[in-house]
């Protein structure tokens, strides 16, 4: 397709008027107003955009909880010694100083859709023309018989960055000589396809310098999962005989815990381990289901503009979608918050809207200087975000394009990181 | 993961203070022509050298850094200078070794010439570009500036930078606007051309990086242009 500028405009007008609302929706209230919640990668993305490119004309109320928010990517990499906690931690300060950002940290607790407003716990009450949720994920509850959040110090998930992780590394550091490590994986959908085997290689990579004897145990209900050959490869180059996995076909489906006893039962058999990191099955953030835009765990989307299927004035964006072809990571929910940020900003100041793109690429580290990547680009189809082309790094890669894949990640951080909140 | 910025200060300030103090390396000029070729890609130098994706660098010893007229150098290069970073034997060797260790934030994408003896061989090359010792040579200048021929139509497209604007939201996941590099190069402020001749050199899968091939392929020539008329003129 070749493009001029006069034939975009045209894409970009015939876009525009397609969406449900008028225009201009500022008649009656001054300024419109677009209310975010969730500050990670699509609700800082979606922002702080909104704010930049709208140069003050739309009002932009982030609503997030923490006052330092850790980013989930790098945080195995924190786990195994590569990177610092601070160094993934990120303050909302500057898209409020240089953007006008309304940043309010509390927790939006009810969405009252038929008066477009937003509730919070501290009780304020935040009048919307276009809300954009992006909360993230939450557990589904008793996924994993004998876990709940209440025994999240016994068996951490560490799959909210932050404490969980310190917790679970910590843990990792205190094992027991010859010890053992068990990880319960998560059933599809979840939050970063690769981030439980990124998790179980820096374990690996911790317990082979500092506990040579211990063994790692990888509970999967899965009978495939995302980059299997390049991590399996990379295991036994690297960490030969001290990973195991049992997968559906041993009863890796059929797994409960108790976090009282620090046992692990897999399809009857009970194991004792030193340390338990369960990741539960997942599901939209909490106040995705309050609005009522939930079709069973996820919010289903329309592709063109992340609009939630059940209210043209609500976006989702990110791991609480329901888009189509996207993994649910970091760099989706950046790439979809742009195209929602465009769509929400052309339908309330009439800025031009260009056809939406979207792009994914996903690093995994799985030794010193041995990263990975996964990648595709998508397009907007009528019923979902589709798959346009992708590429994945290739088993028996030398070690100088493993470690310039390791490198690049590093770069992509501070790209991605610069890119929602700086 | 970085150098803390308090080490980057020790180590620039002492490069500053030991001036010409420790013995001059000297190498093979004629080797060290060999080793350019790392960095043709961006930088010209003899004869008719201009700036390119880099500054040219002829009469580069005993300048201060950033102070080549012309050249829109990033700000912790202009700082660097400002602070009184001089470019000898000594500072070039440490720069061209681990290019962000001494100024951190260059949009130099390099990633270190790790050999000593190479970079000795570089060094004693780029010298004879410079006034002292040596006056400028009247040779050609080195730089091809191109991997990749583009057909003469597709250079001549005038790119929207409005249209490059809005589809730099996608490049500016990995790559900082602000041309700070290190593991994902910068790509700001990059003559038109040289980022045409790049992203064609992606997009006809010439230059083997999968994700810029993946990112390059679904670009028109006129998207193309649009985000090189963009990248141009970044502050």
């Amino acid at each position: 397709m070749t493009l001029n500028r006069r034939t975009f405009m045209a894409v970009g007008t015939a876009a525009a008027a397609t969406l449900s609302a008028p225009a201009v929706l500022a008649a009656g209230h001054g300024k419109p107003r677009v209310v975010v919640i969730g500050g990670g990668s699509g609700g800082a993305t979606a922002a702080r955009y909104i704010a930049k490119d709208s140069k003050g004309a739309i009002d932009v109320t982030l609503v997030e909880p923490s006052r330092s928010y850790f980013t989930c990517y790098f945080s195995n990499l924190y786990i195994g010694g590569f990177t610092d906690l601070e160094d993934i931690s990120h303050t909302y300060g500057t898209l409020a100083a240089k953007y006008g950002i309304n940043v309010v940290h509390d927790w939006a607790v009810d969405v009252d859709r038929a008066a477009r407003t937003v509730s919070l716990a501290g009780g304020a009450v935040l009048p919307y023309d276009k809300l954009i949720l992006s909360p993230g994920i939450d557990f589904v509850e008793d996924a994993v018989p004998g876990w709940s959040v209440a025994a999240q110090n016994a068996m951490p998930h560490a799959y909210k960055a932050g404490s969980q992780s310190e917790l679970l590394k910590a843990q990792i550091t205190a094992m027991p000589e010859g010890g053992r490590f068990a990880m319960v994986a998560p059933p599809n959908p979840y939050r970063c396809p690769p981030g439980p085997y990124e998790r179980i290689s820096m374990v690996a990579n911790v317990l082979s310098r500092v506990n040579p004897t211990a063994k790692i145990l990888l509970v999967d209900p899965k009978e495939k999962f995302s980059k299997q050959a390049l991590f399996e490869e990379g295991w036994q180059r690297h960490y030969g005989g001290m990973i195991e996995r049992i997968g559906p076909d041993f009863g890796g489906e059929n797994v409960s815990v108790d976090p009282d006893a620090m046992t692990i039962d897999i399809d009857g058999m009970v194991e004792k381990v030193d340390v338990c990191n369960v990741i539960p099955a997942q599901k939209a953030g909490k106040i995705a289901d309050m609005a009522g835009v939930t079709d069973g765990r996820w919010a289903p989307v329309n592709a063109a503009d992340m609009s939630s299927k059940a209210d043209p004035d609500v976006h989702v964006l990110g791991d609480a979608a329901a888009q189509g072809d996207m993994p649910k990571s970091g760099f989706a929910a950046n790439s979809q918050a742009k195209v929602c940020a465009m769509a929400v900003r052309g339908a309330l100041t009439g800025s031009k809207v260009f056809p939406a793109k979207f792009t994914n690429t996903c690093w995994s580290l799985i030794a010193e200087d041995d990263g990975v990547k996964v990648g595709a680009t998508y397009e907007a189809t009528e019923e979902k975000i589709a798959k346009v082309d992708g590429f994945i790094s290739q088993t028996g890669e030398d070690a100088a394009t493993r470690k310039a894949t390791y490198e690049e990640s590093v770069g992509w951080y501070a790209g991605i990181t610069t890119d929602m909140f700086s | 993961m970085r150098l803390p910025p308090l080490l980057q200060a020790m180590t620039l300030a002492a490069l500053i203070a030991a001036g010409g103090a420790r013995a001059e390396l000297i190498g093979d000029a004629e080797a060290g022509a060999r080793h350019f070729n790392a960095c043709k890609g961006c930088h010209q130098v003899g004869k008719g050298a201009e700036d390119r994706i880099g500054p040219h660098l002829n009469g580069l010893f005993g300048r201060q850094a950033a102070a080549h007229e012309g050249y829109r150098y990033s700000a912790s290069m202009e700082r660097a200078g400002v602070d009184g970073l001089t470019w000898t034997l000594e500072t070039l060797d440490a720069y061209i070794e681990n290019p962000r260790a001494l100024v951190s934030k260059t949009r130099m994408s390099y990633r270190g010439m790790k050999d000593e003896q190479a970079r000795a061989d570089l060094l004693a090359y780029l010298r004879t570009f410079s006034d002292n010792p040596a006056n400028i040579p009247e040779a050609e200048p080195t730089a091809i500036g191109t991997d990749h021929s583009v057909a003469p139509e597709i250079l001549a497209i005038q790119g929207d930078p409005d249209y490059g604007e809005y589809l730099s939201s996608e490049c500016v996941s990995c790559h900082q606007a602000d041309g700070t590099g290190g593991g994902i190069p910068s790509i700001t402020r990059w003559p038109e051309e040289d980022f045409v001749v790049a992203m064609h050199a992606y997009k006809d899968k010439l230059r083997p990086h999968p994700v810029m091939q993946m990112m390059a392929g679904r670009l028109s020539n006129e998207e193309i242009a649009a985000l090189a008329a963009y990248f141009k003129d970044l502050e």
